[in-house]
């Protein structure tokens, strides 16, 4: 048996094979990396509208009178504060000081929530759901199996989905989300993303996920739209300087060491919190901070981040060629004291040390 | 997928075209295409003689980095300069505008242990 039939398969990957994707093994799937070209995606992304299936993601659905209560402390970010049909990134800490998964809250009710996790995290994330509700008694339902995800996404994605829809799209905030047919099948929409384009986040059966993908495909035909692969995805949420598991944070890094203050709301307890508490009161040793490079060369994960003499201070956790800028952009963690914009740092990059500069994040506004 | 049957081949992708003791050497059609948008060709060996197989250089995608192995001992005598302002000519024309390295070789006997087209487009099942 090859590595291929022991992946797990989307509704659509037999689709992107027939589109002469390259498919690659992602947290346990068989997914589309590129399809023509990462550039060409990245940029119908930005300028257009480009689609990724995302149907790896995890949706767990977490119900009853206990519901609020439990992803109130299961979560960093303030629950209290979304009102239904909202949605909010949070993250889940656990009890070493790092964090279990960053996910997506949506608000059905305070007895409903829909909670959006990492694939590679499924497994982990809903054992330590389980250990927490120990606590709280809500009912934790893995929906992620009998779910796709189409991310149509980029500025001329909303004008696609609404010849495809009766539901009103421009009403629908972002990071809110209603139920409505997308052509003519069930479907979450879901004003997210995770390339900073704007667009929509579309859920569906496993059944629908073909019909919608085509539907979606027919009605962008005008405005050039293009399925995209996990590449374009990666190099288009740097840009944006969003955060991502197993790269720029995981099981060790604190939200706050990782720039997440604003989704660690001390204004009531969360799992750990005190922990993080103390982190902010005390000011964070290390921070997560983008930066550019000044001198040829791209950063990349576990590349060391050196002072101008060579003395390692932190590592590079992504990096790449920003297709939209033309730099080298990266994140790593540094020391607090060189963690302002304008700091001067260098990455070691084959043996030599190159010039970077610290830079506010987003890269791209 | 293009082997032009006059390029010698390694199983590191390379191709090298012999002209009396001198060659060039680039990566292969094959190679481009797995690495996707070239960004940045990194070649600082100018000058250096170097023995098969150490690396001569790096080539950056935007997703990754991949080493480049010299496919016989040799001198590099020039690196395509064409590459430093455009690296993409390295996706477009691999066996062409896309050279990398010109090398003076150390012992041109090296070339017979190289893989043929045939073989190489076997190898990567192209």
């Amino acid at each position: 048996m090859t590595q291929g039939e022991l992946l797990k398969t989307t509704a659509l990957t037999q689709t992107h094979r027939d589109l002469g994707a390259k498919m690659v093994p992602f947290a346990g799937y068989d997914m589309p990396v590129l399809y023509t070209n990462l550039i060409l995606e990245h940029h119908a992304v930005r300028n257009s509208v480009g689609v990724f299936d995302v149907s790896h993601m995890g949706e767990v659905f977490v119900t009853g009178a206990k519901a609020y209560d439990f992803v109130q402390f299961l979560t960093s970010n303030d629950v209290s504060v979304l009102t239904d049909g909202k949605v909010q990134y949070s993250c889940m800490p656990n009890n070493e000081g790092g964090i279990v998964d960053d996910l997506l809250v949506y608000r059905y009710s305070t007895e409903k929530y829909m909670l959006v996790i990492n694939a590679s995290n499924i497994d982990k994330d809903l054992a330590w759901m389980h250990q927490i509700n120990q606590n709280f008694g809500a009912e934790i339902n893995n929906q992620s199996d009998n779910f796709s995800l189409l991310a149509v996404q980029g500025p001329n994605a909303i004008k696609a989905i609404q010849k495809i829809t009766e539901t009103q799209l421009s009403p629908i905030p972002y990071y809110a989300f209603t139920e409505g047919k997308i052509a003519g099948c069930d479907a979450i929409i879901s004003n997210t993303g995770y390339t900073g384009a704007g667009g929509f986040e579309l859920y569906v059966a496993n059944n629908d996920a073909l019909t919608v993908w085509n539907a979606v495909f027919e009605a962008g035909q005008e405005f050039d739209i293009i399925p995209c692969g996990l590449g374009a995805r990666d190099t288009l949420r740097l840009e944006k300087g969003f955060c991502l598991y197993g790269h720029d944070i995981d099981d060790s890094t604190s939200p706050i060491e990782a720039g997440l203050g604003w989704i660690t709301k001390f204004n009531h307890p969360f799992n750990h919190s005190d922990f993080h508490l103390a982190i902010k009161e005390n000011k964070p040793t290390k921070k997560l901070v983008g930066f550019v490079l000044e001198d040829r060369g791209i950063p990349r994960q576990h590349y060391p981040i050196c002072s101008a003499d060579g003395t390692v201070i932190g590592e590079v956790t992504s990096g790449t060629m920003s297709p939209t800028l033309g730099k080298a952009i990266g994140m790593g963690y540094v020391p607090a004291a060189l963690s302002a914009a304008g700091s001067e740092i260098y990455v070691e990059v084959r043996g030599k040390l190159l010039k970077s500069v610290v830079t506010k994040l987003p890269f791209l506004a | 997928m293009n082997f032009p049957e006059n390029l010698k081949y390694t199983k590191d992708h390379e191709w090298i075209l012999v002209e009396g003791d001198e060659a060039k050497i680039g990566i292969t059609e094959f190679a481009q295409g797995e690495l996707g948008d070239i960004v940045f060709v990194d070649i600082s060996s100018e000058g250096e003689t170097l023995q098969s197989e150490e690396v001569f250089g790096s080539v950056e995608a935007v997703k990754t980095v991949s080493e480049l192995y010299m496919p016989v001992s040799g001198e590099i005598l020039e690196v395509n300069p064409h590459l430093e302002n455009a690296p993409e000519t390295v996706n477009s024309d691999p066996y062409g505008m896309g050279w990398m390295v010109r090398v003076k070789l150390s012992d041109t006997d090296q070339i017979e242990g190289l893989m043929s087209a045939e073989q190489y487009r076997e190898m990567v099942g192209a």
